[in-house]
């Protein structure tokens, strides 16, 4: 018996071995350890084994159906192993082919930038307020100190509807609407539409887009100005930019200054981008002339301000290179998908 | 304003290298735009000596000329000009030389011979006959022999120098505060404050020759509002001449064209004291006495201006008027016999105030904005005027080309009193952020040409944009250098917090973008012959007008944002891009009253077309907006009525009753007048209506503890019943009903002709224990009995 048994488990052990696949492995199964196999048919004769040998036959027994066992188990988790490396194969893909995308539209490139200027001054408190295009003349022009005589109030710069109503040529309308319903301090910022009578060209267009600032409280001063115009170019263009302040007139601001920025592509040496000058004019500023802010029911002598605009276009061109103005307006998708 | 370097060098010193000045003028507070030499391009172009010329031995055109240009041996150049001879000085070109008018000149060989440059004429130098003091022949070589400094030009020298060409002209951008910088003097001021250096300014003085102008000329000022000061000066036995080389020059550069001595001198002060005169030829002041006076209706007046026609005056026009009628428009311009001849012989110089406001509707109304009118536009000061009136007959004496008869006629209300400012050297600083010091301060008002007393400032009368504290602040912080003021950042309060409608409209760019639209940027004027292309009601084309258009086509403010989205959709489709999505967030302006503003509104305005497109898929993506924004109970219902859109493919989505949107394809004739030969579809969504449909807060609901049973059902009803109305019909007669959706719509041989087979899921669920199958089909009985009802029955 003893004999039997070491021959089982050797002509098992080599069937396991060079078994193929899983089916072969089952049926290997049966043959010896099922309930009609031939280890268990040996083990079903135990009962005409001595009393002296059964223990042993039966524990040489109990290790031939183990070591079967172990090795089934083992064979089973190869094939399996194998079984799903050749479906894998089997599954195997181009991964250069394209993806599946789901479409997905663009922000407009105006509006990128003025998303970088609402969050970068939204950072530093400011609040972000809209106000009519569509705008009374005093709002426009008369608060602000441009008095009729004014060559900005010529028909020749402003669409006018009556002569009490035009399309706002800045958004500092905003700023004196904001005055006349809030006491300072007051910290916004007014972006949007403003209309002046340019025939649309490369460089010019009736509509464009500004985003004044203004910031009215007690002992506001020129070096804030300045200081908060070096932290937005900062945020926008990086710490390495450098701003410069030059003298200006503006009939709502005293002093007055309008801000260049030194060109971030030749660094002030002078270039085609800043025509020879190595700086580049970003924007108009000023602290708030006290009469704007007599006009609005501010004392000037308790409170000053700051204000400054922004021109968007300017800003968007410069930094995706568009060089003709026209295409923001065009909204060809063949531009607009350039974006992200 | 152009300056002349030279001219500016009369009263500062300021020869440092251009580009240093420029820059450090423009950081001063007066922008350089640009610089030039005034001979730029000319380059290589020399005196030189005709010594010989010979005809030419293969023309009888050309001459061979030997001529001295100072390099030893003679130099050949060829020539076809008949005005040489031997002797002549002349300007030669030569070898790589260069032309005012940029043309390069290199030696070559003329019918065999060899030339080695050119000699040229007045023209080529670009300059004029007025440029010169004695005549120049028009055609020919510019012959210089008669030049008063010939003998100072030898062979060689240069001939930009010769001519004193040799000047840099500066181009500055002058705001309209400041018209006193429209001057050499207010420039240089500006200058010797700029630079440190003093100002080498000294009042005019000439000699007279007797006589009294009193007794020659009577001056009345009638209207002493409008004319605040007129001053007359008398010059007898004019000898009318071309200037001075000196004096013409700087008006060439100044870009005056210079004429003859008197003109010349009347246009040489305006530009040295930003003043402009007038010189009024005594012979045609009738009765010798000047009026200053509103015009009277019916007056015309011819001007100076080559005008054909005279210009019609009338009464809130101040003119000048002689005994009889008027002779100039104060001011603007003069008539037409006020100037200047080769043959006056009495002069009589005029300088004024007239009110700049006056003068600026006067030149309009005439059509006529001198060089003098934007001046007196600007506002003039009456002790200029005196100052300007003395230099000019400093200059009659200097250039002794008249007989200066004593006394000056000097008609003004009142005794000009300069403007005094309270110093305050803190609020100065407490403007600025700064801390400049007392003497720092003082220094730099002092050299801006203030006076100070104690502690008052005293404004030049030049200045008239000083009043107020800023206003001196400004002077002290734009010479000591906005860029040397340090940088403070202020403590703000604010939190930048976004308004609700601010994060919806963020919210909804933010989905727009996700379901593949592109924002687009559209002029918000457009032609009204746009709405007439879409289609539009006549009631819903009641526009804002704008009354001085660019042209038609940006006539009105819009109000729907639909036109302009055709237009983008035009623009794509004939640029063959086969589909597209694009959305703004558009503003729309609706009028009222005249002098009454409009109402503005913002939408939300979508556009689509292309070959996977259809109502459906822009329905879905306005369903899927609103359901992220939070609207609940957006209902959509078939509008048949709105002539833009397709009558059977548009719907209005209402909220609780109130439209909030509307959606469909663009009527095929609309879009076929937009030259789009696809189906377009567009919404229109209102912010306003979709910023108060926005539903309660989300509060989560707990998952679902029970098992679901589903039901499929199948119902044939007619083509025309909506699937909404089943819809509402399933729920509104379910128990139990979780959900309803429709999974197939079927037409076709199963089901008869003018029916459809609609088919749904519908889901069943409580909340508290499992639902019974018998539970789910009783419900489904209900449903199928309501369904019934409106004609649909179970397949």
């Amino acid at each position: 018996m003893k004999e039997q048994l070491q021959n089982i488990e050797k002509e098992a052990l080599s069937a396991i071995s060079d078994c193929g696949s899983i089916k072969d492995l089952d049926a290997l199964r049966v043959k010896y350890l099922g309930k009609k196999g031939e280890l268990t048919a040996i083990l079903k004769s135990m009962g005409s084994l001595s009393a002296e040998e059964r223990p042993a036959m039966g524990q040489l027994a109990n290790s031939v159906r183990q070591a079967l066992d172990e090795a089934i188990n083992v064979k089973n988790a190869q094939l399996k192993a194998a079984e799903l490396d050749a479906k894998l194969s089997a599954e195997k893909i181009d991964v250069t082919l394209p993806g599946k995308q789901s479409l997905t539209g663009s922000r407009h490139p105006l509006n990128i930038v003025l998303d970088d200027l609402k969050e970068i001054f939204r950072g530093m408190g400011y609040t972000v307020v809209d106000g009519p295009e569509v705008e009374e003349t005093k709002y426009v022009f008369d608060m602000l100190n441009t008095d009729e005589g004014h060559p900005a109030r010529d028909e020749q710069d402003t669409f006018y509807i009556t002569d009490k109503i035009l399309l706002r040529t800045q958004t500092s309308s905003v700023q004196i609407r904001e005055m006349l319903a809030h006491k300072p301090p007051i910290a916004i910022i007014s972006p949007g539409r403003v209309y002046r009578s340019d025939a649309v060209d490369a460089t010019h267009s009736p509509i464009f887009h500004q985003c004044e600032g203004l910031v009215v409280d007690k002992k506001i001063t020129f070096g804030d100005l300045k200081g908060t115009l070096e932290i937005f170019a900062k945020r926008l263009y990086g710490e390495d930019i450098k701003l410069r302040f030059r003298p200006h007139h503006f009939p709502y601001t005293e002093p007055s200054a309008e801000v260049d920025l030194q060109c971030f592509k030749c660094h002030g040496a002078g270039c085609a981008l800043c025509k020879g000058e190595g700086w580049i004019e970003m924007l108009g500023s000023g602290l708030v002339h006290p009469q704007v802010l007599i006009n609005c029911g501010i004392d000037p002598n308790e409170y000053s301000g700051f204000a400054f605009g922004i021109g968007l276009e300017r800003i968007a061109m410069m930094r995706y290179n568009i060089d003709d103005l026209r295409l923001l307006y065009e909204n060809d998708i063949r531009f607009l998908s350039q974006f992200r | 304003m152009d300056l002349s370097m030279k001219w500016l060098n009369d009263y500062v010193k300021a020869d440092m290298p251009i580009k240093e000045f420029a820059d450090k003028m423009t950081m001063g507070g007066s922008k350089v735009e640009t610089y030039r030499s005034m001979s730029a391009p000319i380059s290589n172009i020399v005196v030189a000596k005709v010594i010989s010329l010979e005809r030419h031995p293969d023309s009888e055109k050309l001459w061979v000329c030997q001529l001295d240009a100072g390099q030893g041996e003679p130099v050949q150049i060829v020539t076809a000009a008949q005005n040489l001879f031997p002797g002549a000085i002349v300007p030669a070109c030569m070898h790589n030389s260069t032309l005012a008018d940029g043309t390069k000149i290199t030696k070559g060989k003329l019918r065999g011979v060899a030339s080695n440059g050119m000699m040229c004429s007045y023209a080529e130098l670009g300059l004029t006959p007025g440029d010169f003091s004695y005549p120049v022949a028009d055609d020919g070589i510019l012959i210089l022999n008669d030049d008063p400094d010939v003998d100072k030009m030898t062979p060689g020298m240069d001939i930009v120098k010769a001519l004193e060409i040799d000047d840099e002209i500066v181009e500055f951008e002058i705001t309209n505060n400041r018209p006193d910088c429209l001057s050499v003097l207010g420039l240089a001021q500006e200058a010797a404050a700029v630079f440190d250096t003093p100002l080498n300014y000294k009042e005019p003085e000439y000699k007279t020759a007797g006589g009294n102008i009193n007794d020659e000329l009577t001056v009345k000022v009638e209207n002493p509002k409008l004319c605040s000061r007129y001053m007359a000066a008398m010059v007898k036995n004019v000898k009318i001449a071309p200037s001075p080389r000196w004096l013409a020059r700087r008006l060439r550069a100044s870009g005056v064209r210079p004429i003859n001595n008197l003109v010349d001198i009347t246009n040489f002060v305006m530009l040295e004291y930003g003043h402009p005169m007038h010189a009024f030829d005594l012979r045609y002041v009738e009765d010798n006495t000047i009026t200053v006076r509103n015009a009277k209706a019916g007056e015309t007046l011819k001007l100076l201006d080559e005008m054909a026609q005279p210009v019609q005056l009338s009464e809130e026009m101040l003119i000048i008027a002689d005994g009889k009628k008027p002779i100039a428009i104060a001011g603007v311009m003069g008539g037409e016999h006020s100037g200047i001849m080769d043959d006056t012989t009495t002069v009589v110089f005029e300088a004024a105030c007239f009110d700049g406001v006056s003068v600026r509707r006067t030149a309009k109304k005439v059509g006529e904005r001198t060089e003098a009118s934007s001046r007196f536009e600007k506002g003039l000061n009456p002790v200029n005027a005196e100052k300007a009136l003395k230099r000019a007959l400093e200059l009659i004496d200097l250039l002794g080309c008249g007989e200066i008869v004593d006394g000056i006629i000097d008609a003004k209300s009142g005794e000009y009193e300069p403007e005094r400012l309270k110093l305050d050297y803190d609020r100065v600083n407490e403007l600025l952020g700064s801390d400049i010091s007392p003497e720092e301060q003082r220094s730099i008002l002092k050299r801006l040409g203030f006076g100070i007393e104690g502690d008052e400032l005293i404004v030049p009368p030049t200045r008239i944009d000083m009043h107020l504290d800023c206003d001196i602040a400004e002077e002290v912080a734009r010479i000591y250098g906005y860029n040397n003021i340090a940088s403070t950042v202020p403590m703000l309060s604010g939190q930048g917090k976004r308004t609700p409608r601010q994060k919806l409209e963020d919210r909804a760019t933010a989905l727009s973008l996700s379901m593949g639209f592109y924002e687009i940027m559209t002029y918000s004027f457009i032609s009204p012959k746009d709405y007439e292309l879409l289609g539009m009601r006549e009631q819903d084309r009641n526009s804002v007008v704008i009354r001085n258009p660019l042209g038609e086509d940006t006539s009105v403010m819009r109000t729907s944002p639909l036109t302009s989205m055709m237009e983008v959709i035009r623009r794509n489709y004939n640029n063959r891009s086969l589909a597209a999505r694009f959305f703004e967030t558009a503003r729309a302006y609706f009028p009222h009253g005249k002098d009454e503003l409009p109402t503005e509104k913002d939408y939300l305005c979508y556009g689509l077309y292309g070959a996977n497109e259809d109502f459906f898929t822009l329905k879905g993506a306005i369903e899927e907006l609103l359901a992220k924004l939070g609207v609940q109970d957006a209902e959509f219902i078939a509008c048949t009525d709105d002539p833009v859109y397709h009558p059977g493919r548009c719907a209005v989505v209402t909220v609780n009753g109130a439209e909030i949107a509307r959606l469909g394809q663009i009527h095929p004739r609309a879009a076929k007048a937009f030259g789009v030969g696809a189906e377009v579809y567009c919404a229109v969504v209102d912010l306003d209506g979709l910023e108060q449909s926005i539903g309660e807060d989300v509060r989560y609901s707990p998952l679902p503890r029970f098992p679901a049973a589903t039901r499929d059902i199948s119902v044939v009803c007619d083509e025309d019943t909506a699937n909404g109305e089943l819809i509402s019909a399933i729920k509104k007669s379910a128990k139990h009903l979780e959900s309803v959706k429709l999974f197939d719509v079927y037409k076709g041989e199963q089901v008869p002709d003018g029916k459809k087979s609609l088919s749904y899921t519908l889901t069943f669920r409580k909340k508290d224990a499992t639902l019974t199958d018998e539970e789910a089909d009783a419900s489904v009985a209900k449903v199928l009995k309501a369904l019934e009802a409106l004609g649909a029955v179970l397949r």
